[in-house]
């Protein structure tokens, strides 16, 4: 069994279309939705929700107004600035409160709160879910608003995409990546064979191509790379060429730009179920490339 | 006044409207927090004065002072110590010395440990999470974080940016994209954020994701729609159900596409949109003043 994960750095590169389009063409695979805090990947697969679990993760700050003695202690410790103060006319302190966003649950207060008003609550920031799709099983998650811990959730979806992968005899985990470097996207890369890295033809997208595929490098990644909408300027496609020649980054496809990509967003297909597109013939290549490593 | 500009969606716009807002408006300071994929100095082209290293505390032990009661491992919420207790012979003495591990990766910076040590055997020491530059491009100041490789936490970064913020200038924040502490760390305080977004599924799915925050947060906002021409109505049919103004439409053209791809600002390209984005200011700042006088009432 082999886990991919489809990445890019820049967002709005192409990720979700090309991983839902491998969705149609692997076979005997699991699907993982790993960008948790804005999933696109269910407006093209149209999960049908099997199983439904919370997310809970992580701890935030409860004050027990009955006990506080507005001492003011907490204010002074909490890095966060998660600690509100409300004060009467004079300036002295007249309630505490605790801002829930701004809490990182470090429980730094709840040890040095001379009263022991402050107690920690146990967050639920998420919810994860198993479904089948069209395609298959796919694992896929949605992290609360605002909330926190994003990387366990993507690990979390992970680990029972690869359970289930494993109970089934899959072939394939093909995992949609959130965009960035950060802890989301370092947790989708652990343990992968390797990354697909979707880029297009501009300044900021080899920008980010670059930081992205030195994360996945410093994690002993091994990298792939797509060019898409390379079309819209050839100049900087033969420059990302370049790039990868220099940097021993095997180039495994070009896809143009195509406006059919969006009419078969709009209708809710992959563009492998899209009749007439130049990008269907031209990802299937790219996946078929991908099967023969 | 801080204007954030933000998304949900990544790839919509956000920094070409960033950019091109700040080009089109005098006494501007421009903020990216987009720490992890920083791209409007591609556009902006600042010349950077000053390079700083950027720090959060982590705990170092003082190995002659520790005697491993597990007591800093207890209180860390984010497992980012773990103590070894020494292990004793059958007359009470010390036979094998115990040991802490720190993983510098998973740790907060929140003092916890080394305020607590009964010992006062920790102490707090700098670890480098990336870096910021300050520069202008031309009577632009412009500042902007970049997280090291491999470094999870952008939200510490972000905090250390907006340390920056000159509250006698329009200050333009560039957003990252997504819906978590990342975004909430870098729109947090503004007086006014622009969500830009494309009519398509993708754009409005992760569009309605980004409206929550903001309003979770409390933070007036209004809607940009890039690439107008492209997908469906669905995005106007949602704004207008939810009462939220759409402040400006920006066709889908060729050419603002290839400026773009080389790094040039659209407004370089089409200078009429100055007067556009001059609008779009007057008009955010009319909902602002507006908004402060229906408080103040």
């Amino acid at each position: 069994m082999k886990q991919i994960v489809v990445i890019s750095g820049k967002g709005g590169t192409g990720k979700t279309i090309i991983a839902a389009a491998f969705a149609a063409l692997a076979k005997n695979k699991v699907m993982a939705d790993c960008d948790v805090d804005a999933a696109d990947l269910h407006l093209l697969l149209h999960p049908k929700i099997v199983e439904h679990h919370e997310f809970k993760s992580g701890k935030i700050a409860v004050i027990d107004e009955d006990k506080c003695i507005i001492c003011g202690k907490c204010l002074a410790y909490c890095r966060f600035s998660a600690v509100v103060a409300f004060k009467n006319d004079d300036g002295s302190l007249k309630k505490i409160g605790i801002d829930p966003i701004a809490c990182e649950g470090c429980a730094f207060r709840s040890f040095i709160c001379p009263a022991e008003a402050i107690r920690m609550k146990e967050n639920t920031s998420g919810e994860w879910f198993i479904s089948e799709t069209r395609f298959g099983p796919m694992v896929h998650a949605k992290l609360g608003i605002a909330e926190e811990n994003s990387g366990k959730l993507v690990t979390l979806v992970r680990q029972k995409a690869k359970e289930l992968a494993e109970k089934q005899n899959c072939h394939w985990v093909i995992i949609d990546g959130a965009p960035g470097i950060g802890c989301p996207v370092i947790a989708s890369l652990s343990g992968v064979d390797f990354a697909l890295v979707v880029t297009e033809p501009t300044l900021s997208g080899l920008h980010d191509a670059d930081r992205v595929i030195k994360v996945a490098r410093h994690f002993g990644v091994l990298v792939k790379l797509v060019i898409n909408k390379y079309d819209l300027n050839i100049d900087m496609t033969e420059k990302i060429e370049r790039y990868c020649r220099d940097n021993n980054i095997p180039l495994m496809g070009k896809i143009g730009f195509d406006e059919s990509v969006v009419k078969a967003m709009v209708e809710g297909k992959t563009i492998i179920e899209y009749p007439d597109g130049k990008t269907k013939e031209e990802t299937k290549k790219i996946w078929d490339s991908l099967l023969s490593i | 006044m801080v204007i954030s500009v933000a998304s949900g969606k990544g790839g919509t716009g956000k920094t070409t409207v960033a950019v091109n807002l700040a080009l089109s408006l005098k006494n501007i300071q421009f903020l990216d927090c987009d720490v992890e994929e920083p791209n409007a100095h591609l556009f902006l082209k600042p010349t950077i004065q000053e390079k700083k290293p950027a720090f959060i505390p982590i705990p170092e032990i003082e190995e002659e002072k520790c005697n491993y009661c597990g007591r800093c491992a207890e209180v860390c919420a984010y497992n980012a110590i773990a103590v070894l207790p020494s292990s004793n012979n059958k007359k009470g003495e010390i036979s094998k010395k115990g040991k802490i591990l720190i993983f510098p990766h998973l740790c907060h910076g929140c003092g916890a440990c080394s305020y607590l040590c009964p010992q006062k055997a920790i102490r707090e020491v700098d670890r480098e999470i990336g870096t910021i530059e300050i520069g202008n491009s031309g009577s632009i100041q412009f500042i902007h974080g970049s997280v090291n490789i491999g470094e999870a936490l952008s939200p510490p970064l972000i905090r250390r940016v907006k340390e920056y913020i000159n509250p006698t200038k329009t200050v333009i924040i560039d957003v990252p994209p997504g819906t978590s502490c990342p975004v909430v760390a870098s729109v947090r305080e503004s007086d006014y954020c622009i969500l830009v977004t494309e009519p398509t599924p993708f754009g409005l799915n992760d569009l309605i994701l980004a409206v929550e925050v903001l309003r979770k947060l409390n933070i007036p906002f209004g809607v940009i729609i890039n690439r107008a021409d492209l997908g469906n109505k669905k995005t106007d049919s949602y704004c207008l159900k939810e009462n939220i103004p759409i402040l400006m439409r920006i066709p889908f053209k060729k050419e603002i596409a290839s400026a773009y791809s080389k790094g040039i600002p659209m407004v370089e390209v089409f200078p009429e949109y100055k007067k556009g984005f001059k609008d779009l200011f007057r008009n955010i700042e009319d909902k602002i003043k507006r908004e402060e006088d229906r408080v103040g009432q």
